[in-house]
């Protein structure tokens, strides 16, 4: 057994020596090989690298034309790249756009393209410049435009240039043709906004709006403020007066302080917004008016208090805590402290009412608040509440607008889903 | 490593530390720290922006304008000008003029970019959302692509139905409606996780700050230089737990209204 397994060792080891031998051989001569073709290739490179190389081709058809839809600071320069490198022309990288008040000069360089694989594309760059006079990418509107482009090389010696392009200008346009889509949903919701105001008018305010629970808590809220004897506070939120969640705020904030007034009770109204501050004090004021008691109302119960985000919600915290109102109103538009602020309302026990049309505040104050409107219903909110023909009117728009949107929807997947692109493609707004 | 901090720096740092901790202090209750870290950052923050306003935007947007020439801009001065009237009671009424305007300007302005961006953008999105002939692979349903894009279309849909407003929620309209609030509900439970993820990384920051303090305040043993100020660093935690403890004891068994 000892002597068997002995030989058959000694007849292994020889063969398996020549095979690593042949391996060894084998990695060698391939390395040398590969080492031979590394040093044919870099004399190849060396001599290449040696030849004088030539300017490429020049770019050619350049040809400019007004952007459609803007303010006319914008043009288009379309032009043809240049020709594959015949033998000896340097391989061209790219193209550098220049850009001239007159057609001899002087040039300056507005950017660049790169090029593309396939040389019998064209390439289109678009030159937007800036209105500002002062600004050093000022496109001047109405102007001659004269417009160049260079194929540039790795070489910065090696390059040729276009032909200078016909004069063209850049012209404003009054009509921006990409927005078509927007202006007719636009069109279509104001005629359907005059349709209902004119139903509402002559239905009172017998239309029907499904009860939002939020709101119906408003009333109920401002009750046991006044039985409590404590304040109301009510946020605008960090919005500006131009957003749309605090302008539908500012009108329920009117009927709350018309309705504050009635009760004879008090309501805090801290503003982030110097605008909105202004506009908060007129809304509250108008309330008192309404409800005949302008007496009571007093400038301090609407204040600004500062811009900077977490200083203002320190400073609301405050007042949450140390005059413990017994509602807490935040509508509007809401950002991080839109948590802070609703547990410290929790904390201080009161009941809030909160609603705003920032996605990613809805979570905190769906879990920190008694009631949350969500979205649109803050919009529809001031309709429901003030009960109002015109307010009404715009609410059953909105509804029959939205009814218009899902049917379009639903026949534009099924469209779509079948291959009809076109279908979707008309609701494409460009610009 | 780490050399010496200056103690200008240091009393800085202090000062951030201590802002932080009477801040955080407001966990435990409203208390005379917290009352003065408000109060700081309230007034500084007013003044602050102040300065803010006139070098980002009337310098720039107004006066600048004005030296060049452009005498288009004395109509927003005017409107400006006249917002100061609602401090005289006789000429108040004035400012609700540049009040309107501008309410109607952005008004305006608003509505065919909300109409476009929450509109016409994603009902085209929504269209071309779904592949129908990608709805199966290989026989079988194609959960991450086409089927994730139906039930994306059906829940926006679903949720559209729950706002409509002029149709109690009741039958069938009803049932299409939970599945909008459904749906409404599931996306903020998520927004809701990403947030509060975004939220501990902010305090982890803050802590981050603190054991800085610390560490430069009583030292290191991985951090050369560090731990020259051990004394200021016990001083301002003894006072903030002192006085907070004292605060304890003073209102203790009293309720909110005898302390206000």
């Amino acid at each position: 057994m000892t002597l068997q397994s002995r030989t058959s060792r000694n007849a292994f080891w020889p063969g398996f020596r020549l095979a690593v031998y042949g391996m060894m051989f084998g990695i060698v001569f391939s390395s040398s090989a590969v080492l031979s073709q590394e040093a044919t290739a870099e004399v190849d490179n060396a001599s290449t690298m040696l030849a004088p190389m030539l300017a490429p081709a020049a770019p050619g058809n350049v040809t400019v034309e007004d952007a459609p839809n803007d303010a006319g600071h914008a043009v288009i320069v379309t032009f043809s790249q240049s020709q594959a490198p015949a033998d000896g022309q340097a391989l061209v990288l790219g193209y550098e756009i220049y850009r001239s008040l007159a057609r001899s000069g002087p040039w300056k360089k507005v950017g660049a393209v790169p090029s593309d694989v396939d040389v019998t594309a064209s390439l289109i760059y678009k030159d937007a410049g800036g209105s500002d006079k002062s600004s050093d990418d000022y496109l001047p509107t109405e102007t001659d435009l004269f417009y160049r482009v260079r194929a540039v090389t790795a070489d910065s010696t090696l390059y040729s240039d276009s032909e200078v392009s016909a004069p063209a200008q850049a012209v404003g346009q009054w009509w921006n043709s990409g927005r078509n889509p927007v202006f007719f949903f636009v069109l279509f919701f104001t005629l359907l906004t005059l349709y209902f105001l004119r139903v509402a008018k002559q239905r009172g305010d017998s239309l029907y709006i499904r009860p939002l629970a939020g709101i119906d808590a408003v009333d109920e809220a401002i009750g046991r403020a006044t039985e409590m004897g404590k304040p109301i506070l009510y946020v605008l939120g960090l919005g500006t007066a131009s957003d749309i969640a605090t302008i539908a705020s500012f009108t329920i904030l009117g009927r709350v302080a018309r309705k504050v007034a009635e009760y004879q009770t008090d309501v805090i109204v801290p503003c982030y917004d110097p605008i909105v501050f202004t506009i908060a004090q007129e809304t509250v004021r108008t309330g008192y008016m309404d409800a005949g008691r302008p007496d009571a109302y007093r400038d301090d119960q609407v204040y600004f208090v500062t811009q900077a985000q977490f200083a203002y919600v320190a400073a609301v915290n405050g007042t949450i805590l140390r005059d413990r109102p017994a509602t807490n109103i935040y509508l509007g538009k809401f950002y991080a402290e839109s948590l802070i602020l609703a547990e410290t309302g929790a904390i201080a026990g009161s009941i809030q009412i909160a609603g705003t049309d920032e996605i990613a505040q809805l979570p905190f104050f769906v879990v920190a608040c008694d009631y949350t409107l969500i979205g649109e219903e803050l919009y529809a909110a001031s309709a429901y509440l003030g009960r109002e023909p015109l307010l009404l009117g715009a609410l059953k728009a909105q509804d029959y607008a939205k009814a218009v949107i899902v049917v379009l929807a639903i026949l534009g997947v099924i469209m779509s889903g079948l291959g009809y692109e076109g279908f979707a493609k008309a609701f494409e707004a460009v610009g | 490593m780490n050399p010496v901090m200056e103690l200008g720096d240091y009393l800085w740092m202090t000062f951030a530390a201590f802002l932080t901790l009477a801040t955080f202090s407001f966990l435990y209750k409203d208390n005379p720290l917290y009352k003065i870290a408000e109060h700081l950052v309230v007034g500084v923050s007013a003044g602050y922006f102040v300065i803010i306003l006139y070098y980002g935007s009337l310098k720039t947007q107004l006066v600048e304008k004005l030296y060049d020439g452009q005498m288009v801009y004395l109509i927003p001065l005017i409107l400006g000008v006249l917002m100061w009237t609602r401090f005289s009671k006789k000429l108040a009424w004035v400012s609700r003029y540049p009040i309107a305007i501008y309410i109607g300007i952005a008004t305006g302005l608003a509505i065919p970019l909300e109409m476009q961006t929450k509109v016409t953008e994603q009902l085209q999105a929504m269209m071309v959302e779904l592949h129908w002939g990608n709805l199966f692979d290989g026989g079988l349903l194609n959960y991450t692509n086409s089927f994730a894009s139906l039930i994306i279309i059906i829940g926006s849909l679903a949720a559209l139905i729950y706002f409509y407003f002029s149709k109690e929620h009741k039958g069938w309209f009803g049932g299409v409606a939970t599945v909008g609030i459904w749906t409404l509900m599931l996306g903020f439970g998520a927004s809701f996780g990403f947030t509060v993820m975004a939220r501990i990384s902010l305090l982890i920051n803050r802590v981050q700050f603190l054991d800085q303090w610390r560490i430069t305040s009583v030292g290191s043993a991985h951090q050369e230089g560090s731990g020259s100020y051990t004394a200021v660093y016990i001083l301002i935690l003894v006072g903030i737990f002192g006085l907070l403890a004292f605060d304890l004891i003073r209102t203790k068994g009293k309720t909110d209204t005898d302390l206000t």
